[in-house]
């Protein structure tokens, strides 16, 4: 059956047209329009932005494939991506994709017997501050320990994901500099969201010397 | 420690919903915006951000005045500006904050911006991971448009400006401007040949400029301090103003901390990120992005004459360098993106290397045989390394290989994986050829001394 748009996705594809002064730049936004309704680009999706944007299908296609975050296959209803660049690995990232794939029962690159969820590894998501950390569907889940992973990913499965992510998704937030933080990755787990006050600590200027030294090893 | 300075790019930072338009405009946003549409000449506003030195804050560290020089439009051309917010640099997560945080700021900036070099629509270019900062950057460019700032007339005068996100789709490529470019045109994200640079022939075939989303976001302040009193903030000549200093890894403290340019590495593991995790001692420090040749604290700067711009520092640490574009690059590393990697000596740096080899041999784009050859085969002779299959040749395997990479490529993809390649050869060789003999110690992990912390026994 041959792909077509939701109305409102039409409207905001002829919206995106009027951004740029060739057609064909509007490819990825409309690509990411298509994967956000379809999940995946299935070449009927392919074919519709090609026609839509009068392109070849082989020219589709191959901005497809460059991009990692285009999906040429289906996914899991949950995208699961565990940051495994060195910052991350500095802070655990191995051990939050081993616990991810025991829990999930698949390994990197795969999808849960049950559909819910794709598993995939990622390079640097621009986080290392809050290390480790995963990304999931649009949602980005940072300082993370196991136990922490875990509710997370029980959230997803029993609530889905934009409850799931109402609860524990973080972003840049801003945290005044205070005594004595030298230790507070222990109250990640049970910061209200959002804000987690622990998403990101800015300081604009040296925080105050820590009162306990080295309580987090 | 360091003398505390009022914040200026993160002021808003801390306030209440600093996102939205009413509070973000009750502590000053668009104040500097309107007065320099309606009262300044786009010529004087470039003179500003030339005499403030601001070295671009997106690696590479030229100055944004100088390239806004370069811009010559010819008849019928239109002007671009592309802000480059793919952020994906290993290491690298300060331009997220500001998305975050105060979009406005970099909105207002991008609005000036324009202005002062003749541009009538800005890109936003932001990696596709960062959802959540694009719905952000979207609903600020739509409060700021119905406000009037944006449009046809912003701030009533006759200069339309038009501020577009354009999200990317994963590839860390795209961070590099021409490639950022044909991403914005729907194409592969393969980097162009320079010249034509993009200031001559960019996005859509036209005159652009392309800084950092830090680069834009620090205008406004330029502009409302004068070029000059912003430059002499910093504490280096030539490199100027304050800008945002990451920490990660194995730091008390990991995060974000506004600064002037040119404090040291030290001030900024110890004053700033709290000092080493557990208090273990530093081993090393990849010191803005992946692509940046790491630093050695035990090493001592060899400048013993009186010209070498580093002599001031003769015999001290690498990292009691002040941390400058110059006085890095006078160091043998890069101050790139200005976020630290931060490692303790439980890290082994041949395994550390590995992870980032991988990282360059997944994001090499292909084009050029140099990278696309050479990024897998040091990851195949750092596999071998690492698993106890290596041989003392293959340290010098991993120089060779390097060596032939650098400039031979359209970009700097491959020098930016070459030369930190390079460097930790050079500063680690006893480690590289104990992996050569015996290989890498089983259950050495980059997170040993982390790793009771993530299991939850600590
Ligand atoms: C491989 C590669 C990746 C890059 N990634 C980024 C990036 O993510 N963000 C960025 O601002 N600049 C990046 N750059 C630098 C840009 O090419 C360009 O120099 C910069 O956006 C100019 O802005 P600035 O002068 O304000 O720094 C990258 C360069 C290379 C070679
Ligand atoms: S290394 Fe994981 S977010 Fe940067």
């Amino acid at each position: 059956m041959a792909f077509a748009l939701t109305p409102e996705r039409e409207q905001q594809v002829d919206d995106v047209l009027t951004r740029y002064p060739e057609r064909r730049a509007a490819l990825l936004p409309v690509l990411w329009l298509c994967q956000r309704q379809n999940g995946w680009i299935s070449p009927d999706v392919v074919g519709y932005v090609a026609e839509r944007l009068e392109l070849s299908t082989s020219i589709v296609k191959g901005v497809v494939t460059f991009y990692t975050m285009f999906f040429d296959e289906p996914v899991g209803e949950n995208v699961v991506w565990v940051c495994r660049t060195l910052s991350c690995d500095l802070r655990g990232g191995k051990a939050i994709q081993e616990r991810l794939e025991s829990k999930l029962g698949c390994t990197a690159g795969h999808t849960s017997s049950d559909g819910k969820f794709t598993l995939l590894k990622a390079e640097c998501l621009a986080a290392c501050g809050q290390a480790p950390m995963v990304q999931i569907n649009d949602y980005y889940f940072e300082n993370l320990d196991l136990e922490l992973l875990d509710r997370i990913i029980d959230a997803h499965a029993v609530k889905g994901g934009e409850a799931a992510a109402a609860e524990f998704s973080t972003f840049a937030t801003f945290r005044a500099p205070t005594g004595g933080d030298g230790g507070s990755r222990g109250s990640v787990s049970s910061a209200p969201p959002p804000p987690s006050p622990e998403a990101v600590r800015l300081a604009s200027q040296p925080p105050p010397p820590a009162d306990e030294k080295g309580d987090e090893s | 420690m360091s003398a505390p300075t009022k914040p200026l790019l993160t002021s808003r930072f801390g306030i209440d919903e600093s996102w939205k338009l009413a509070n973000a405009e009750r502590a000053g946003a668009y104040r500097i915006a309107r007065q320099a549409l309606t009262s300044r000449k786009p010529a004087d506003l470039k003179n500003e951000v030339k005499n403030a030195n601001i070295r671009g804050r997106g690696g590479a560290g030229f100055p944004a005045g100088v390239k806004w020089g370069f811009l010559n439009k010819k008849e019928g051309e239109e002007i671009y500006l592309v802000i480059n917010a793919d952020e994906s640099e290993p290491g690298t997560f300060k331009d997220r904050s500001i998305m975050d945080l105060d979009p406005h700021r970099l909105i207002e900036g991008a609005i000036i911006s324009c202005f002062a070099i003749d541009a009538h629509v800005a890109y936003i270019y932001v990696r596709g991971e960062l959802a959540f900062s694009i719905g952000r950057l979207e609903q600020a460019i739509a409060d700021a448009r119905q406000a009037g700032y944006l449009g046809e007339r912003p701030f009533g005068i006759d200069h339309a400006i038009e501020v577009y996100v354009h999200s990317g789709a994963g590839a860390y490529i795209c961070g590099e401007e021409t490639a950022l470019l044909n991403s914005l045109e729907g194409r592969r994200g393969e980097p162009r040949l320079k010249p034509p640079f993009p200031a001559v022939k960019g996005a859509f075939g036209m005159p652009t400029i392309v800084n950092n989303v830090e680069t834009i976001a620090s205008v406004p302040d330029i502009v409302e301090m004068g070029g000059d009193a912003w430059s002499s903030l910093s504490r280096l000549p030539l490199d100027g103003g304050i800008r945002i200093y990451g920490v990660s890894g194995h730091v008390k403290n990991p995060g974000l901390f506004e600064a002037p340019v040119g404090i040291t590495m030290r001030e900024l593991i110890e004053d700033y990120a709290g000092g080493m995790l557990g208090d273990r001692p530093l081993k090393a420090v990849i010191p803005g992005g992946s692509s940046t040749p790491v630093l050695d604290p035990r090493r001592k700067v060899d400048a013993p004459a009186e010209a070498h711009p580093l002599h001031k520092w003769h015999g001290q640490s690498e990292i009691d360098v002040p941390m400058g574009v110059d006085t890095y690059r006078a160091l043998g590393t890069m101050l790139g993106t200005c976020c630290a990697i931060v490692m303790d000596d439980t890290v082994n740096m041949v395994e550390a290397c590995r992870n980032l080899m991988r990282f360059y041999k997944h994001e090499s784009c292909g084009q050029c045989t140099p990278c696309r050859e050479g990024t897998g085969w040091l990851v195949d002779v750092l596999d071998n390394l690492c698993e106890g299959r290596g041989k003392v040749e293959d340290v010098e395997l991993l120089v060779d290989i390097s060596n032939n990479m650098m400039g031979n490529t359209i970009c700097a993809f491959a020098d930016g994986t070459a030369m930190p390649m390079l460097g930790m050869v050079q500063k680690f060789r006893d480690e590289f050829m104990e992996a050569a003999t015996r290989g890498v110690p089983e259950g050495v992990r980059h997170d040993e001394s982390v790793r009771a912390m993530v299991e939850g026994r600590a």
